[in-house]
């Protein structure tokens, strides 16, 4: 499991930086979304992984070794929101770049 | 205090133009009589301290203290500041903004009395900063002028540096005595000369001073200062700012004088200033700039005086500072009449004065008595301690004769100077090349001059009676009761300072003779020309700004964003790996293969890699490819036990596309074109590739050898032990985010708040491109089919239909989403993007137009009373005594629904859901309305009429 996830990380991560590198504001955009796929699960994975241990209490003398770690969830619940309003933004400055600039190069300029 | 009442009459300043001189004389005055009144309690030997305490852990107090010294450059500051001001009111043209030259004079006054006045030695290097500002401004008071505008920043960059100097020797100062205090520095005897960063401290101390008082080879900015108008030359450059530096060195005298360190620099820069400054004097055509030299060659006197550490040599200095501001102040003021009555001040021009204006000329001539030294004046007197001290029997046979050599040469240049001033103005014939006849300055405008000079005068001839107490109570507040004897009486006998006194008297005349019948018209110094210290300042100054700085960024800067890309991620990554590869370890083999999970994953890493792959040319592909790989992420969130993370990343996911399905349409269309890839982009390409790889398998690695690992003890037991205790939910993340962590929250829907406004702002005004302006295709092939009959209308009806009567339900379904939050999985976020949700639906069944004609959500609305809800709940735990967004929770009984959680938090949640709805719908529709627009293209000529669709625009 600890491997699958590892790898998925390592997937996302290439491919995200390697679109980061390209000089498209379209490539960019899906580049930032795929390093932050990458990112959310490393956060998640440092709360370490478990199944059928959601964080949801069962009543108020709960066991707290039988529930996952919160905080990474609830960091990364964060993350995605703020991840969300973040392409919003870039996509419409990619918009409106586009429309200043005449073209969809990052530099506003082809070379 | 003095000071206060000077920033109370500076504020008052600005809104009495007309005024302004009677308000500016009015202070000066007052504070010269206030300053008068506290002689009798200075001269009783204790000083007067007035202390406010503002940081005092630190040390840092506002301590006003006055003693002697102080005393007498407080008397200097607002006489010489009241007699500038009657003298600036005929000097000044009518056209000049007057009020603000008062006002910064005004400022001058306060902070250069605020600077002897401290008590504390951060406050004075304060105060030290704010006289270099003021002055700054009260140079390039002519602002117009492009020399002003140099001298001024000249002179700020100089003196400025001085002053960060000052600052650091300050807190240096503070560190080795232990306090910042005044009293407690001046008390603390040989501990500052003692300790290991004495030389440091006492580079930084005399850096400040030299800048300050313009000594060699920071001497360079006085003359250039002179741009200034010359009542502020009269009181900034004789009396007050340039003693600023010698005051600072009195001041610390007693402390930080006694070391062969300070006697060498201090002495000797002085006496290069003062040979310099004399010589460079006689070589002036504009009489400013000659009385500026000349002011030099004073302050390296004084500095010299000072630098030789024998408390006689400090009296003479300090007698002498005194004087020079008397008689220097007086000549800056016949300079100004001159000028002012005969419109130039170049001393070639000017001739035979004498007959015009004999009043004038009388008391300037007596003026430059006193500045060569003339007996009977005051300047013969300080020059006369000044030779004894020079003359004085010293073991070092090369300071021996060095140092009284040294003054004799001096003494003799600037008899020269000075009969050059007297004779070359007010001697001769008649001027010739000048516009207008000469005539005396209304009475007003000679008095100031005139009352400086008849000080001179008295000084001179009765010194123990006008100036002997004042000089006593000074020399003692920094000498301390072992003050020596001296004698201030005119004459000595037959001595060797006299002797140097006559020989300076006449191998002036003898040097100005020669002067005169060859070098007349040479302006600068011979042989020094070239190395003037100003052209070797600029040239610094527009290589350290333009051409270092050019090639600076040329070297390490770009403007391109790719290559900045990949120099930080591969720093990102060498940082990393520095620090991962040796506590990497032995990695276990995988403990147990889930199935499922990895052809999910094969899923999503094709995926990904396919959208990577693809992004160039299909960018829908690439888009419903990293959708995938959301999935698979979402997937694995639910694996995982994160289901609030799943459902908000499913959410989140339909918005992203959603958004990037309505931007999509105003990209350039973009075709493969295969033959045109060069190697080098090849290349590139594959360099890129080689990073992101490495990238990867570090990622992969790093997160794998985490994983490996026993989670040590956090924080999270805590949350999972209190959640239902004290934040009333069972859902801890949900309970973490509107209550724990509620100000993270509170934060980030600040945010995405912003956000959505951003992105409404940007879009209000959005220019598409020229290629993109027109309608898509499609539909324009689609329009063109059949005529009048819009065949759109009749895409999808049964599922809009559909989707239509979804609307409820989906609306629904997000409250319910909403209330359960607390105890499972749900929550704002995850009911606000449900929401909007709902009106995107209606968007795809029903149109852009229709939706917004029916729309009644302001979006606006719904940011800001979320916000404000979130923002109060707080407020409300506040009032109510606990911490900011503190929850209280209750569990009540609704009918049919059943029991649920009533916790403050709910409000809170509330807020953000009503904020993100807001965020969220004001997004989409800002951009899905762009197809409706007719938006002009960019670098079209006018903007178009928009019709009728103000609401949105």
């Amino acid at each position: 499991m600890e491997l699958i996830l590892a790898a998925a990380i390592g997937v996302l991560a290439a491919s995200g930086v390697y679109l980061i590198l390209r000089p498209r504001t379209f490539q960019v955009i899906i580049g930032l979304s795929l390093i932050s796929y990458a990112v959310n699960l490393f956060i998640l994975a440092m709360g370490r992984l478990r199944m059928d241990a959601a964080p949801i209490l069962d009543g108020a003398n709960a066991n707290p070794a039988d529930y996952v770690d919160p905080v990474p969830q609830a960091l990364v619940l964060t993350a995605i929101v703020i991840g969300f309003a973040m392409t919003a933004l870039f996509l419409v400055v990619l918009l409106a770049a586009r429309g200043l600039t005449g073209n969809d190069h990052v530099d506003g300029k082809l070379d | 205090m003095p000071f206060l009442a000077c920033v109370l009459a500076y504020a008052l300043q600005g809104r009495l133009a007309s005024g302004a001189v009677y308000v500016t004389g009015g202070v000066a005055a007052l504070l010269f009589l206030v300053t008068l009144l506290l002689f009798p309690q200075v001269s009783a030997g204790d000083a007067l301290v007035y202390r406010i305490e503002w940081i005092p852990q630190l040390g840092l107090n506002l301590t006003l203290r006055m003693d002697g010294l102080a005393w007498l450059f407080c008397v200097l500051i607002t006489l010489i500041g009241l007699l500038v001001v009657l003298y600036a009111r005929y000097y000044m043209s009518p056209k000049d903004p007057v009020a603000r030259f008062y006002a910064l004079l005004l400022a001058f006054m306060g902070a250069m009395l605020g600077l002897v006045l401290s008590g504390n030695i951060i406050q004075l290097a304060v105060f030290w900063e704010l006289t270099s500002l003021v002055s700054f401004l009260l140079i390039g008071y002519w602002y117009h002028r492009g020399d002003a505008r140099d001298g001024a920043r000249m002179a700020l960059i100089v003196t400025g540096m001085g002053g960060l100097a000052l600052f650091v020797a300050m807190l240096l100062i503070g560190h080795i005595v232990g306090s910042y205090e005044l009293d407690d520095v001046l008390a603390s005897g040989s501990t500052l000369v003692d300790s290991p960063l004495y030389p440091v401290t006492l580079i930084l101390f005399l850096l400040a001073a030299f800048t300050k008082s313009a000594q060699f080879p920071f001497q360079f900015w006085l003359p250039n200062a002179m741009t200034a108008p010359t009542p502020v030359s009269a009181y900034l450059h004789s009396a007050t700012m340039v003693k600023a530096g010698v005051f600072l060195l009195t001041r610390f005298w007693p402390v930080m004088s006694d070391s062969e360190l300070w006697f060498a620099i201090v002495t000797y820069t002085g006496l290069a200033t003062l040979i310099f400054g004399a010589a460079a004097a006689l070589f002036q055509r504009d009489l400013k700039g000659l009385l500026a030299y000349s002011t030099i060659s004073h302050l390296g006197l004084i500095t010299t005086l000072l630098g030789m550490g024998t408390p006689l040599a400090a009296v003479a200095a300090i007698f002498h500072i005194a004087n020079h501001a008397t008689f220097k102040a007086s000549l800056f003021m016949v300079v100004g009449i001159i000028d002012h009555e005969t419109g130039t001040r170049d001393v070639r021009k000017l001739s035979g004065l004498w007959r015009f204006m004999p009043f004038t000329a009388t008391f300037a001539i007596i003026a430059c008595g006193a500045m060569a030294g003339v007996p009977l004046l005051n300047g013969f007197l300080s020059k006369e301690m000044f030779f004894t001290e020079t003359a004085e029997f010293h073991p070092d046979i090369f300071v021996n004769y060095s140092l009284p050599i040294g003054a004799t040469i001096a003494g003799m240049l600037s008899v020269a100077y000075s009969i050059k001033f007297v004779h070359g103005v007010f001697f001769g014939p008649p001027p010739t090349e000048l516009d207008r006849v000469p005539h005396e300055p209304p009475a007003l405008m000679r008095r100031p001059m005139e009352l400086l000079v008849v000080v001179c005068l008295a000084v001179g001839i009765i010194p123990g009676i006008t100036i002997g107490p004042f000089l006593a109570a000074a020399v003692q507040s920094v000498l301390g009761p072992d003050t020596p004897y001296y004698s201030l009486s005119v004459w000595h006998g037959f001595n060797w300072p006299l002797l140097m006194s006559l020989l300076a008297m006449l191998g002036g005349v003898v040097i100005y003779v020669p002067y005169y019948r060859r070098f007349r018209d040479v302006d600068g110094l011979p042989l020094l020309t070239r190395f003037r210290g100003q052209r070797i300042f600029e040239r610094l100054l527009l290589n350290a700004t333009n051409k270092w700085a050019r090639s600076f960024i040329e070297l390490f800067g770009t403007q391109r964003l790719q290559p900045q890309i990949f120099i930080v991620v591969l720093l990102a990554l060498a940082a990393g790996v520095a620090a991962g590869w040796a506590r990497m370890g032995n990695l276990p083999l995988p403990e147990s293969f889930d199935p499922v999970l990895g052809l999910v994953w094969l899923v999503g890493g094709i995926s990904a890699i396919a959208a990577a792959q693809q992004a160039k040319f299909h960018r829908l592909a690439a888009m419903i490819l990293m959708g995938g790989a959301g999935l698979a992420t979402c997937i694995t969130f639910a694996w995982l036990s994160a289901p609030d993370l799943a459902l908000t990343q499913l959410l989140a996911e339909i918005a992203t596309t959603v958004l990037i399905l309505l931007g999509l349409r105003w990209l350039p269309k973009r075709l493969p074109v295969p033959e045109d890839l060069t190697l080098k982009m090849r290349l590139r390409r594959l360099r890129d590739v080689g990073l992101a790889v490495l990238v990867g398998l570090g990622a992969a690695l790093l997160s794998y050898a985490v994983m490996t690992r026993d989670a040590p003890l956090g924080i999270s037991e805590f949350f999972l032990a209190n959640a239902y205790k004290e934040g009333g939910g069972t859902n801890v993340v949900n309970v973490m985010l509107v209550d724990f962590r509620g100000f993270d929250t509170m934060g980030e829907i600040t945010v995405l708040g912003v956000v959505a406004l951003t992105v409404f702002g940007l879009l209000r005004r959005f220019r598409p491109a020229v290629d993109s302006a027109e309608r898509p295709e499609q539909q324009r092939l689609l329009d063109g089919s059949a005529d009048g009959q819009r065949v759109a209308d009749d895409f999808l009806r049964i599922p809009s239909l559909i989707m239509s009567w979804l609307f409820p339900v989906v609306i629904l379904i997000a409250i319910y989403m909403l209330l359960r939050g607390h105890d499972l999985p749900g929550g704002g976020f995850i009911a606000g993007i449900i929401m909007s949700l709902a009106f995107i639906l209606q968007y795809m069944a029903r149109g852009t137009r229709w939706v917004e004609e029916r729309l009644r959500v302001l979006p606006v609305l719904w940011i800001g009373w979320g916000l404000l809800l979130a923002m109060l709940t707080g407020l409300g735990a506040m009032a109510l005594g606990a911490p900011f967004l503190t929850s209280a929770f209750a569990y009540a009984e609704i009918p049919l629904i059943g029991k649920i959680p009533l916790a403050t938090a709910l409000l809170f949640d509330l807020g953000v859901f009503a904020l993100v709805v807001g965020a969220t719908v004001l997004m989409l529709i800002a951009l899905a309305h762009q197809s409706i627009r007719r938006p002009k293209p960019a670098g079209s000529a006018k903007p178009r009429e928009r019709e009728g669709l103000a609401k949105w625009n």
